[in-house]
């Protein structure tokens, strides 16, 4: 099983720990994409972690679209720790996604785009 | 509370998009509680407009910062030696804040971050409704601790109207008719005798109808 190597993980304690000013930032830090990987809906050790995520997710895509990145840049996923192959997929899946979009403007106007890379909360 | 709710990310943009230094300010009173306009808010929307500036090649400055109140000028009082720094600031506190900045820096832009909304409760997280409409002489002694004024569309002080129906009112189905809730309300607390004398008309002078209002009172002025 392998996945995209240009992919950082960020390893938090549940999805629904991941607010709306950490995906902010990472786009800021040069991120050209994210995804967020929960736990599948319905199957959340707190609960309702990842439905907080999902809600998240979406009002940082609306933000993304209306600052000029682009709010496709950004996706949450729902797995379980047993589908590794599935998250290999989506890692390429976004990676693809991605790499058609290109660099981030942001690492654009930096003058930093010089090898696109993604990043990933898990 | 006061409850507002942030502004289109749009229309913020608009004020800002010429400006190179903006300092986005937070209060972490009645708007933190909305999650509207505190500590948090401010970083997420300075993050915005960051991410904003920079995607448009526009070197600009935006920081956060959040104070206690910006109803009271002892908190505004921190801005003094770094406002100079900035070309404006977008308040994400109430109208009050917001107007009481501009007041305290008059050679300051100041622009609003938050539309302020009423004074109400939190139903439930991100669920606020409003509950009074500050009249300036309270009778909800009188109407079993439900005001007319906030809860009846039509502020009546001897309701309900034709436009109550099944406990609704006519403006919209999901608005509960507020004189059905006193009606309840009295009902349970054996209390409907106070329907047998209508209420007198009220004297609006201690609402808008007097200009603005003001407190003072001097037994605890310093």
């Amino acid at each position: 099983m392998q996945y995209p190597t240009n992919i950082r993980i960020i390893k938090v304690p549940c999805t629904g720990k991941v607010d709306v000013i950490h995906l902010l930032t990472a786009f800021e830090a040069g991120a050209d994409g994210v995804f967020v990987v929960g736990c599948m809906e319905g199957d959340c050790h707190y609960v309702e972690g990842n439905l907080f995520a999902k809600k998240r997710v979406k009002r940082v895509k609306a933000i993304l679209d209306k600052v000029g990145i682009g709010g496709q840049r950004l996706e949450m996923y729902n797995l379980s720790a047993g589908m590794g192959g599935r998250f290999a997929e989506v890692a390429q899946e976004m990676t693809e996604r991605i790499q058609e979009l290109g660099p981030s403007p942001i690492r654009i106007a930096k003058g930093t785009a010089a090898r696109p890379t993604g990043e990933v909360a898990a | 509370m006061i409850k507002a709710k942030e502004k289109p990310l749009n229309e913020v943009i608009d004020m800002v998009k010429d400006l190179k230094k903006v300092l986005i300010a937070g209060c972490d009173g009645c708007v933190t509680v909305c999650e509207a306009g505190g500590a948090k808010e401010a970083k997420v929307l300075a993050a915005a407009l960051r991410l904003f500036f920079t995607q448009e090649g526009k070197k600009a400055e935006v920081d956060e910062t959040s104070l206690t109140r910006q109803c009271n000028k002892d908190y505004l009082q921190e801005l003094q030696d770094r406002i100079d720094n900035y070309d404006a600031v977008v308040s994400i506190a109430c109208g009050c804040g917001v107007q009481f900045l501009a007041e305290m820096y008059p050679t300051k832009i100041v622009y609003p971050g938050v539309d302020t909304c009423f004074m109400g409760v939190t139903d439930e997280r991100g669920v606020y409704s409003e509950r009074c409409q500050a009249c300036g002489r309270c009778i909800l002694a009188e109407t079993g601790g439900i005001c007319p004024i906030a809860r009846c569309s039509k502020r009546m002080l001897n309701g309900p109207c034709g436009g109550s129906e099944r406990g609704k009112c006519e403006i919209n189905p999901d608005v509960p008719c507020g004189w059905e809730l006193i009606y309840e309300r009295l009902k349970t607390l054996g209390q409907l005798d106070r329907f047998e004398n209508p209420v007198a008309p009220k004297d609006w002078l201690t609402s808008r109808d007097g200009g603005p209002r003001k407190i003072v009172r001097e037994e605890i002025q310093i």
